[in-house]
């Protein structure tokens, strides 16, 4: 069995051409596959290329196949690890927990052991922020996952909730030493970078109003769901109520069996449809949705923050 | 290269790629392709892709290397991998055409002329860029080159290189931080407020220098510059003119904004938390 992955390790070429990658094709969103190293407890991510956009027709499909086959002996011929180790993703406003996403990772995953998923957000971007993200499904989940029970006993017995979906892995940065000599002589020390300008920005408005208007979409999917477990239990009570009042006839006819001397019927008849176990709904969907909302929280709780200190500094500024 | 004084010599002067622009992805990849060449091999060779701006600035926005093999006057491009390459790049990003080609070490080199020529052929007017990885000159110099052809009459002579101004500025790169590139490892990347924090003292730092600056020039310890005195006072006017009970409330309305989406977050989340525990508690069965 393999120790538990601790961090991912990016170079910043990876990192800029995921960026490329992804700035370039947005808002449409894309993939691609990363490749490096998988050594102990960290896994290196030292490569990466883009996969063409996605189509869903089923000869292209195969040429995207023989795409990935070919990028992936160019790129050893030129002595680039070509091991996959997961694949990266664009997201829009952070809107990347679906089912989608989790039946990626188990298909990499049969592969592959160890993998993960960067995420990247250009959205976020435009505000200064390195939105980028490493994620993998959590070992519980994973199980649970194959076994497709997402009942709420089975839920319950393995203490597993939405927080534990998704594992978020630290990135860890590093050049080689030429880069970053090259990086240090080429660029002097400015005092102000795009960064800068980006994140003093003060209109942060329409993010915010995006970020309210998924939520609200989210809460009404959630509530959705709730409907539909209450039409569970409602028809559950209303099955068993059934199944009592079915019981309680068959044991006084059992009794006047006994009195008359005959045999007892049996008290239980799989035949009788009332008795037909009724499925429970899975609860993927709301812990994805919740996870969601979750996210969507965070990003709010995160940007209203920087809101607030920028409105603070134009406060102080004017003032002065 | 032009060694004769009695017949005219002809420069044939490229019409386009005046200048280039060079995305830092370009290097970075240059700088790793350099790392994991071959034990034999002194240098890489390899394809630059881009596209021709509309003012004739050529951008460079991406490259690959391209495994060759070099002995005293003779330089062997693995050319199939070149096509293969390419094709590969184009069904990514179709808009990515030939630019030119890159090695790395100083300067121009003797084998360098019948690569260019080849590169010629894949496309009209290539640029060649060298990225000096064994910083000779104590520098990291990037240079771009184009060819312009000499000719005597209507007979070649040979190609002259000439270096073309090359445009570094990395505004992507600024995204993710110089702090982070410039050093070897760094253990996380910086979430949203510490890069604000970061931002602010910036700022702040600015500020302080100016402050010092025009106290100096009032106080006549420097020279006085108009261009700068110029630049300050565009700035301090583009602050807009409002009263202050009208910036009070543009403020405060902001604040009550980010305070009301704030709260709604928590409520959101506190909602969640309780759901999660009723879900786990719920015995209904």
């Amino acid at each position: 069995m393999w120790s538990k992955l601790k961090g991912s390790l990016c170079g910043c070429l990876v990192i800029l051409k995921i960026i490329k990658h992804c700035q370039e094709f947005s808002p449409a969103l894309v993939t691609g596959q990363l490749l490096g190293l998988d050594v102990g407890s960290v896994l290196e991510v030292t490569n990466c290329f883009p996969f063409p956009a996605r189509e869903e027709d089923e000869e292209i499909e195969a040429e995207g196949a023989n795409y990935q086959l070919e990028m992936m002996r160019c790129l050893r011929e030129v002595n680039v690890d070509n091991n996959t180790v997961g694949w990266y993703q664009s997201t829009l406003f952070g809107s990347f927990q679906t089912v989608e996403l989790i039946e990626t990772f188990m298909n990499y995953q049969e592969n592959i052991k160890r993998c993960v998923c960067i995420i990247y957000d250009p959205s976020r971007s435009n505000q200064g922020v390195l939105a980028l993200k490493a994620l993998k499904l959590s070992d519980s989940f994973m199980e649970l996952y194959k076994s497709n029970n997402f009942t709420g006993e089975k839920l319950r017995e393995k203490n597993l909730s939405w927080v534990d979906i998704f594992e978020e892995i630290p990135i860890k940065v590093s050049n080689s030493a030429l880069i970053s000599a090259f990086m240090t002589e080429l660029e002097p020390d400015t005092p102000v970078t795009q960064c800068d300008y980006e994140r003093l920005q003060l209109s942060t408005n329409p993010y915010l109003e995006r970020n309210v208007e998924f939520l609200i979409e989210c809460m009404d999917d959630l509530s959705m769901e709730q409907q539909k477990f209450q039409f569970y239990y409602r028809n559950l009570s209303r099955q068993q109520a059934q199944q009592q009042a079915w019981l309680q006839k068959r044991r006084s006819e059992n009794m006047n069996r006994k009195a008359a001397g005959e045999e007892p019927l049996p008290e239980e008849d799989p035949s009788n449809p009332i008795f037909k176990p009724l499925p429970e709904p899975s609860r993927l969907d709301s812990f994805l949705i919740t996870n969601q909302i979750a996210n969507y929280c965070n990003q709010i709780n995160g940007v209203a923050g920087q809101s607030f200190s920028r409105l603070y500094l134009m406060k102080a500024l004017h003032e002065n | 290269m032009a060694s004769s004084d009695h017949t005219i010599l002809q420069f044939a002067p490229s019409s386009t790629a005046l200048s280039a622009k060079v995305h830092p992805l370009v290097i970075f990849n240059i700088c790793d392709c350099y790392v994991r060449r071959p034990d034999q091999a002194d240098r890489i060779i390899g394809t630059l892709l881009g596209s021709v701006l509309p003012d004739g600035t050529v951008d460079i926005r991406n490259s690959y290397a391209v495994p060759h093999s070099e002995s005293q006057d003779q330089v062997a491009l693995d050319i199939d991998y070149h096509h293969n390459m390419l094709s590969s790049h184009q069904k990514v990003n179709p808009k990515e055409v030939i630019v030119g080609w890159f090695s790395t070490g100083f300067g121009v080199t003797g084998g360098s002329a019948l690569i260019h020529e080849f590169f010629s052929r894949e496309t009209t007017n290539p640029i060649h860029m060298t990225v000096d990885t064994g910083f000779t000159n104590g520098e990291a110099s990037v240079k771009g080159f184009v060819s312009v052809h000499l000719s005597i009459g209507d007979q070649q002579l040979a190609a002259q290189f000439q270096e073309i101004p090359l445009d570094l500025r990395m505004v992507e790169a600024e995204r993710i931080g110089f702090d982070i590139l410039k050093t070897t490892a760094v253990d996380k990347l910086p979430n949203d407020l510490e890069g604000m924090e970061a931002s602010m003292q910036r700022l702040l730092a600015l500020i302080d220098d100016i402050y010092k600056y025009v106290d100096d020039v009032v106080e006549g310890r420097v020279p006085q510059d108009n261009k700068i005195g110029r630049f300050i006072s565009d700035t301090v006017a583009s602050l807009p003119k409002l009263s202050p009970q009208d910036f009070d409330k543009l403020v405060n309305d902001g604040l009550q904004d980010q305070l009301l989406l704030l709260y709604l977050a928590s409520l959101t989340r506190t909602q969640l938390s309780f759901a999660e525990k009723l879900n786990t508690a719920a015995q209904i069965l």
